[in-house]
């Protein structure tokens, strides 16, 4: 028996975005000594996200690609509540995730779900399978007290394809596809709408990764689920999702339908990354880095570009103007790229 | 067994028949089972498959860095000719400082965060004899210049954690080069560096053998690394080596059921708006306290066949330096 | 486990429930009751009517013994268990919210632990006179905090595991985060802990009888009965050493449980 029908999101399927962020920042002071804080000398900040927006919508999967210092991770936990933003608004169907007290953040988590990386750490290792599952049906009464659960477990073993003579093992008496798929029954215990998926696959084996990758497909097509998919690797998100936006240093770079980033990439940096994704194939043999100069992420970058330490097309007007999306061209309307100097245009493909 | 047929390499390194094991409850589980490999000098082999498969234990055996209780129960591996299995620990100290560096996956942990990298270096010259005192800050020098760091004389006073986790990475290759090795063991490298970063190593690497002729035994579970880096391939599943091949060949014309199910199933960069499933392969990897008799690959393979479960695992030669230890699927 | 780890459990609980049991069933079945003066009787060397011989006042050691164990295990237990119940709970409350409440809490306990432990025993004694009472008030003061500090640092690790997180987001109470699913993972150094601190206590209750602070005549307690037996040492050692040999064979026992079940306790 539902409770909370009051604060059901968005029940009539009025909201046209799911999820929509706009200039989402949060930076991180770094930690300062006595001596520089009673000298009052300025913080110092880590930008992790810096500016991000972007909208999902109803039963879309969107691909966030970002590797290590882009702020994914920050920027799917402060989407998910679990951290307080610095500037921006996240409406979640319409609603200000600011505007919601203590009580309508836990509504929301019905709404809202994530799945982490690590599949081991992410699943409490002292409860069963069941145990884990049961009490997440307990706490959001869909279960009773006395309630077994069995019909309910039953739906959430067969939505993920996993065998119920699992139910009484622990984590670590399970594979990793085992345990991320036990993730996302949790997950989906609560029946959200919105998924955010960090890094998912990233921990498995490659023969499990596509196995859980077309489970998620599957899913969303069932229950018309609406996904952030974050990875670094591009080829498993050019597998899901319908839309990508790839991140650097906290802004988005680019973004657009896959096919359309992933076919005539725009930014420079897309283009190192699509240059350094190697396959096993014979063609990937050749390939090799000219795309990029080796300067180190963690010099701090001071205007403008947050790409153009490393960029080989940089030019002066780089370091002055912090770029914004644009969009490029009237036949691709959802692709839009933050460079200033947009090297290659009239180009499609390298 | 398998050794590479052209006669214009020697061979530097050679396993043979090499078993590691673990004891468990009275039993002794194999992790390795009667591997053979052969890296030439100057050649770059790779040694892929996911976990369980024993690829680590294959690469650290060679330089006795098995994690104990595991122990090799039998087989040889020969260096330059000499087994260096049952070696005493002199003369152990030698192969490691001067004859075969090794690099490892995370540079975080193998960099002692208490040294600067200058130290690290320095040392690792001067113990090894391969410089003295006085030329070791130089030769540091050149070695952070010779892998690519920029800035050398300034990071040479930099601790670990001052640099990224690519420079960290090079210093390691740094570090394992200082001693001119013959042959570089890299145990999934660049696996926790950006993909950009990654591709930069890389090519370090293959520069480095070019101008070196140093070979290289590459470890990794991403066979997409492993077809740009190697010449050579081993694909390895539950403590078997399944298939062996240049690159090229395995690439062209895989043999293995599992070689073939492993490359679909890497997730490839497409450009269909179409979304087609995925090809999977079911199941999970075995692991090493429960393999199943005969092949390992048995339960998850479409093309089994009875006589599958009796399989002796041997390598046969399938056509010039091509082998299998598959007799159902032939395709060459 | 290997070999050695098992036997040592076991071994431990073996001998710990073996004095438990017989210091419960014993008593029940009746001899010699541990405080009945007889003074012909005294110090008789063990015999059959005296297992373990009689004391200056002609009181039957075995009974005494039996007494006494039921006494320090009991009383042991209290001052060991109480604490850490609330030790464990203050601790990860503190470690879980931190900010100003975990600061101030951080102090209070050091502040508690800097404070010389047997000033307080004789404060409170001085108060409310010698006996056992004076025990129970200190440690009780201040034996929670060793365990306070402990969950607060456990805690402060597993606040941001990926499971307390996910329970976050799955929208768990607070309360339930923290009883369900975090205190859990960090109890089991707290009880590898209670087992040394229960044979510190046991070392304590007995010491301070000794020095006439805790336990007084004529209840008996191994320690006191130590003490008592100091005098008779030439003439009849085993008013002393009968006690003696108890307490360690009690204290290693409890100490081989503590090492099986850090080795047991294992996710």
């Amino acid at each position: 028996m539902k409770r909370f029908n009051s604060l059901d999101f968005d029940p009539n399927h009025t909201a046209e975005f799911v999820l929509e962020v706009t200039d989402l920042k949060k930076w991180f002071s770094v930690r300062r000594s006595i001596f520089k804080k009673l000298m009052r000398t300025p913080p110092r900040f880590t930008k992790a996200v810096d500016g991000v927006s972007f909208k999902l919508e109803r039963g879309e999967i969107l691909g966030l690609i970002g590797e290590s210092g882009s702020g994914k991770s920050t920027l799917a936990r402060t989407a998910i509540a679990l951290e307080k933003s610095d500037e921006g608004k996240i409406l979640y169907f319409g609603q200000d995730l600011d505007d919601l007290g203590p009580i309508g953040l836990r509504e929301l988590r019905r709404s809202l779900q994530m799945i982490f990386q690590d599949p081991f750490t992410s699943l409490n290792p002292k409860m069963t399978v069941k145990q884990a599952l049961v009490e997440v049906g307990k706490v959001h009464k869909e279960l009773g007290k006395n309630d077994e659960g069995t019909a309910f477990l039953s739906e959430l073993f067969r939505l993920t394809g996993l065998s119920s003579d699992l139910s009484l093992r622990k984590p670590r008496e399970l594979s990793g596809g085992q345990r991320q798929r036990v993730a996302i029954a949790r997950a989906l215990a609560v029946r959200p709408k919105v998924i955010i998926a960090d890094e998912i696959v990233s921990a498995l084996d490659v023969s499990i990764q596509a196995q859980i990758l077309n489970l998620l497909i599957d899913l969303r097509n069932e229950l018309n689920l609406s996904m952030l998919f974050i990875s670094h690797d591009l080829a498993v998100v050019s597998q899901v999702a319908d839309r990508v936006a790839i991140m650097y240093m906290g802004r988005v770079v680019e973004e657009g339908k896959t096919h359309d980033v992933f076919s005539s990439p725009q930014h420079p940096y897309t283009r190192a990354l699509l240059n350094a994704h190697l396959e096993p194939s014979v063609i990937h043999r050749e390939k090799n880095s000219t795309e990029m100069t080796d300067t180190p992420l963690n010099l701090p970058v001071s205007g403008g570009c947050n790409f153009k330490n490393r960029c080989i097309y940089a030019k002066h007007e780089c370091g002055l103007v912090d770029p914004i999306l644009r969009q490029i061209s009237p036949n691709e309307p959802a692709h839009q790229v933050a460079c200033q100097v947009m090297p290659f245009l009239n180009s499609s493909k390298n | 067994m398998v050794s590479s047929n052209d006669r214009r390499t020697e061979e530097l390194l050679r396993i043979e028949d090499l078993v590691v094991s673990f004891p468990k409850e009275n039993m002794e589980i194999a992790v390795l089972n009667s591997i053979n490999l052969s890296v030439g000098q100057g050649e770059i082999v790779g040694i892929v498959g996911e976990s369980g498969s024993g690829k680590s234990i294959a690469c650290r055996s060679i330089i006795g860095l098995i994690p104990k209780p595991g122990r090799v129960s039998s087989g040889k591996i020969m260096f330059k000719g000499k087994n260096i299995l049952g070696i005493n620990k002199a003369e152990e100290r030698i192969l490691r400082s001067t004859q075969i560096g090794m690099i490892f996956q995370d540079p975080t942990s193998s960099l002692n965060p208490v040294f600067t990298i200058g130290d690290e270096l320095v040392k690792t010259l001067v113990n090894s004899g391969t410089s003295s005192k006085n030329h070791a800050v130089q030769k540091s020098i050149e070695l952070l210049e010779r892998v690519g760091l920029q800035n050398p004389s300034e990071r040479i006073f930099m601790y670990p954690h001052e640099l990224s986790g690519g420079q960290r990475q090079r210093v390691m290759i740094a570090l394992a080069l200082a001693c001119k090795p013959s042959l570089l063991i890299a145990d999934e490298p660049t696996t926790s560096l950006d993909v950009t970063i990654q591709l930069q190593i890389l090519d370090l690497l293959l520069n480095l053998r070019k101008e070196t002729g140093m070979s290289i035994l590459f470890v990794s579970h991403d066979m997409g690394v492993i077809s740009r880096m190697c010449d050579k391939v081993a694909v390895m599943y539950g403590g078997y080596i399944v298939e062996f091949a240049t690159t090229d060949s395995i690439l062209r014309f895989p043999q293995h059921p599992y070689t073939k199910a492993l490359i679909s199933a890497v997730p490839k960069l497409t450009l269909d708006t179409q979304r087609v499933r995925l090809s999977t392969i079911l199941g999970e990897p075995p692991k090493s306290s429960n393999l199943p008799s005969g092949c390992p690959f048995g339960p998850r393979c479409t093309s089994r066949q009875t006589s599958c479960s009796d399989l002796s695992m041997k390598l046969e030669l399938v056509s010039g330096v091509h082998f299998s230890a598959c007799p159902v699927e032939r395709s060459l | 486990m290997s070999f050695f780890k098992q036997r040592t459990l076991s071994t431990g609980v073996l001998i710990v429930g073996f004095l438990f049991t017989c210091s419960i069933m014993l008593p029940v079945v009746g001899l010699n009751k541990p405080n009945a003066i007889d003074l012909p009787s005294r110090l008789l060397s063990p015999s059959s009517s005296h297992f373990f011989g009689t004391d200056g006042f002609g009181r039957d050691i075995f009974a005494r013994c039996l007494y006494a164990v039921r006494l320090d295990l009991f009383v042991c237990a209290v001052i060991t268990f109480v604490p850490m119940i609330f030790g464990v709970v203050a601790g990860s409350i503190s470690g879980y919210f931190g900010g100003w409440f975990d600061t101030i809490m951080s102090r209070f306990i050091e502040m508690l632990l800097a404070f010389p432990f047997l000033i307080l025993v004789i404060a409170v004694v001085a108060i409310s006179g010698p006996g056992l009472t004076g025990v129970f008030v200190a440690v009780l003061a201040i034996g929670w905090t060793l365990y306070g500090r402990i969950s607060r640092a456990e805690m402060l690790v597993i606040r941001d595991q990926e499971f307390v997180l996910a329970a976050k987001t799955l929208g768990f109470s607070t309360t339930r985060i923290i009883f369900r699913h975090a205190i859990p993972s960090l109890l089991r150094s707290n009880v590898v802990f209670s087992m040394s601190d229960f044979v510190s206590n046991l070392l304590l209750l007995a010491g301070l009888s000794y020095l006439g602070l805790g336990v007084q005549a004529p209840t008996a307690e191994l320690g006191s009965m130590i003490a008592e037996g100091q005098q008779y040492l030439s003439q009849a050692w085993w008013i002393a050493v009968v006690p003696g040999v108890i307490v360690v064979l009690l204290g290693s026992g409890l100490s081989m449980i503590g090492d099986g079940l850090a080795d047991r306790m294992t996710v």
